[in-house]
């Protein structure tokens, strides 16, 4: 109906354009996240609030003061690492939702070590965390992975329900066997020792993770544009199909990126764990995994970019935690991610035609 | 042991409806062609909108209804994107699953711990109800559950038996040929889609009206995702995800009584079970749809560009 009405009076055409210029690509996003603050913003009217104090409270409470800026960066980090993972999985056509799971299974593998050797020396037990946390999140990468390699099995739905298990299983761990005795009854571990602590900078919650989430962005990108395995990568990106006829073995490569993929998102769970709980609790991911997938797409995965939009992501959530304090449900940051991702799909595709929208004569 | 058995089974069949909603309704979107990651943002988005109304009116069937109509309206948003921008559906569609779920969180804030006014109740289909153990699993339940039992067969004649189910699937199969038939792809696609969130939207306000019947945050806790999965199940026919919803049900409904017969297990430890589950009838059940060459919409997750003319 909707559709007649439209039709009858006007004709939208879209045209193809050949190339996109660089500032529009630039452009797209940043448009894309004013607009969505937009129709957040009179959302937010509509059900009594006033948005531009509330956006006011977010902005200058992420960005505005040192303390803000270094709690930024505390959630930049494992949103890095997390979107790094989910990125590279995407750039194959892999949709690797399940960051969230495998940065609990990273949580867990770090966590393990930490319990196990309470007084182990930092040199040994902070590698042994970091190698157990990786391996953790990449068990759980390659679980779905197998089956998605071998048989062709949806690894969206399997990546998506395995988040829910890795959840359970911390939650069995911190309820259950790992309970520390002498916490009161509350479902957390005994706290790490410290040397299991990863070194905090300017005497922040900033921490040493921040450099291993640089790291791994520069070796991201240095696999993807400089090596043979990732151009490999990329070719199956375009085609699974092409990538068979080149004579590349997809069915490997589905294996190994998921286990780099999810081993990224271990690391995340690792540094959290490590650096800001102390120990396994229920409240060690604000949902980084799933924010993660907005991050990998607004960043167009590219690694460098995903280094900013992390950042951006990263003030997002403090913000959150200001608007909670001023009586804001936490759930507006969602409306707010996925709007903008709402906007990001639409501008992409609206770069790349010219549209022309002409009234009819009637 | 009898007893259990058959209570075990009717409980399958609540659990199983309000994923068998949402599953209907995405079996119809693929069918078209269009993939839909949003259910459980749409689930949300109905089982909310469906309280508040309840709580306002009193009303449980304009509850219903009005969950139909949020889910239709937060289906759109997918249908405009895929359909008439041509978006990659994967990422539209879990925009709409974050999107739905933050919107469901700040509608609902003020509505957690109400208990709604106006439960749906039990209602009696006489001797059919008094049929011994199939009476008892099939037939005391509520309204919303006897409508499934209509619906499942409508879906089926109508995909399978109709001229408009023909042009649904055909979109979804080639939408080309379909186009060149002088059909328009774009509204059976829209039709499509925006029915998978109407049906959405009822799963959703089954939760928050008849199983719960309270909202609570994030309540689907995953069955928007796993009706998807079950659409694959299902090998996308309509009686074939009312089997596998209840088999999903019944294996929910077991783990909560597995404590009557004696088996104590992590209440951590059975949750994982539903997903475990769906996890393993998807590798199972892909594994048998290559054997059998039998499987997805051949044109599914593709967007359908006009050429040039």
């Amino acid at each position: 109906m909707i559709n007649n009405w439209f039709d009858k009076r006007f004709s939208l055409t879209l045209e193809k354009q050949m190339s996109v210029p660089p500032w529009v690509s630039l452009l797209v996003p940043l448009a894309s996240i004013a607009l969505a603050l937009l129709v957040g913003a009179a959302f937010l009217g509509l059900t009594g609030n006033n948005p531009w104090q509330i956006y006011g409270v977010m902005f200058q409470g992420a960005f505005g003061t040192a303390y803000g800026l270094s709690e930024t960066v505390v959630n930049a980090i494992p949103l890095l690492l997390t979107g790094l993972g989910v990125a590279l999985a995407f750039r194959m056509l892999l949709w690797n939702i399940g960051a969230e799971g495998q940065f609990f299974m990273g949580a867990f593998g770090a966590g393990w070590v930490a319990l196990s050797f309470p007084h182990a020396p930092a040199y040994l037990v902070l590698p042994g965390m970091l190698l157990a946390g990786f391996a953790g999140g990449a068990l759980w990468g390659l679980l779905p992975a197998i089956p998605r390699a071998l048989l062709g099995v949806n690894e969206t739905l399997t990546t998506l329900m395995l988040n829910y298990v890795a959840i359970l299983w911390v939650d069995y761990l911190i309820y259950g066997p790992w309970r520390d005795p002498h916490g009161f009854n509350f479902p957390l571990t005994a706290q790490f020792s410290q040397a299991a602590t990863l070194p905090s900078l300017f005497g922040t919650r900033m921490h040493a993770g921040l450099f291993i989430a640089l790291a791994a962005a520069v070796a991201v990108y240095i696999i993807m544009k400089h090596t043979t395995w990732g151009y490999e990568i990329r070719v199956i990106g375009e085609s699974h199909q092409a990538a068979r006829y080149a004579g590349i073995n997809v069915a490997k490569n589905i294996l190994l990126v998921m286990l780099i993929s999810g081993g990224l998102s271990g690391l995340a769970g690792f540094c959290q764990v490590s650096a800001i709980t102390h120990r396994l609790q229920e409240s060690i991911s604000p949902g980084y995994g799933y924010t993660a997938i907005i991050v990998a797409w607004l960043g167009k995965l590219n690694p460098w970019a995903i280094i900013v939009v992390s950042l951006l992501f990263g003030g997002f959530l403090v913000g959150v935690y200001m608007m909670e304090s001023a009586g804001l449900p936490a759930a507006t940051v969602s409306i707010l991610e996925g709007a903008i991702l709402f906007f990001v799909l639409a501008g992409e595709m609206l770069t790349r035609y010219r549209i022309r929208l002409e009234r009819r004569n009637a | 042991m009898e007893s259990v058995t058959v209570a075990v089974l009717s409980a399958a069949v609540t659990v199983g409806t309000p994923i068998l909603y949402a599953t209907l309704g995405e079996l119809f979107a693929e069918r078209a062609g269009v993939l839909n990651l949003g259910v459980e943002g749409m689930m949300l988005v109905g089982a909310v909108s469906g309280f508040m109304a309840t709580v306002h009116t009193g009303n449980h069937w304009l509850g219903i209804l009005v969950a139909m109509a949020a889910g239709c309206l937060v289906a759109l948003i997918h249908a405009f994107l895929t359909v008439s921008l041509g978006v990659n559906q994967v990422v539209s569609g879990l925009a709409l699953t974050i999107f739905g779920t933050g919107l469901s969180g700040y509608l609902g804030k003020d509505m957690v711990g109400i208990p709604s006014p106006s439960p749906f109740s039990s209602l009696n289909l006489g001797f059919l109800s008094h049929i011994p153990y199939i009476g008892q699993i099939l037939f005391q339940h509520d309204a919303m559950v006897y409508l499934t039992y209509l619906l499942v067969p409508l879906c089926w004649y109508f995909l399978n038996h109709t001229a408009s189910g023909l042009d649904l699937r055909a979109a979804g199969e080639n939408p080309g040929a379909t186009d060149a038939a002088g059909l328009d792809v774009g509204r059976i696609r829209y039709a499509a889609v925006i029915f998978g969130g109407a049906m959405a939207g009822v799963g959703g306000a089954y939760l928050s009206l008849v199983y719960a019947p309270a909202w609570l945050e994030n309540m689907t806790a995953g069955r928007g995702w796993i009706a998807v999965a079950l659409v694959i199940f299902a090998i996308w026919d309509p009686f074939r995800a009312m089997l596998g919803a209840y088999l999903f049900g019944g294996i929910e409904a077991l783990g909560f009584r597995l404590q009557a017969i004696g088996i104590t297990m992590s209440p951590f430890v059975l949750s994982m079970l539903p997903y475990l589950f769906t996890i393993i009838a998807l590798i199972l059940i892909t594994y048998g749809s290559r054997k059998n060459h039998v499987g997805a919409p051949a044109a599914l997750g593709l967007a359908y560009e006009r050429e040039e003319r």
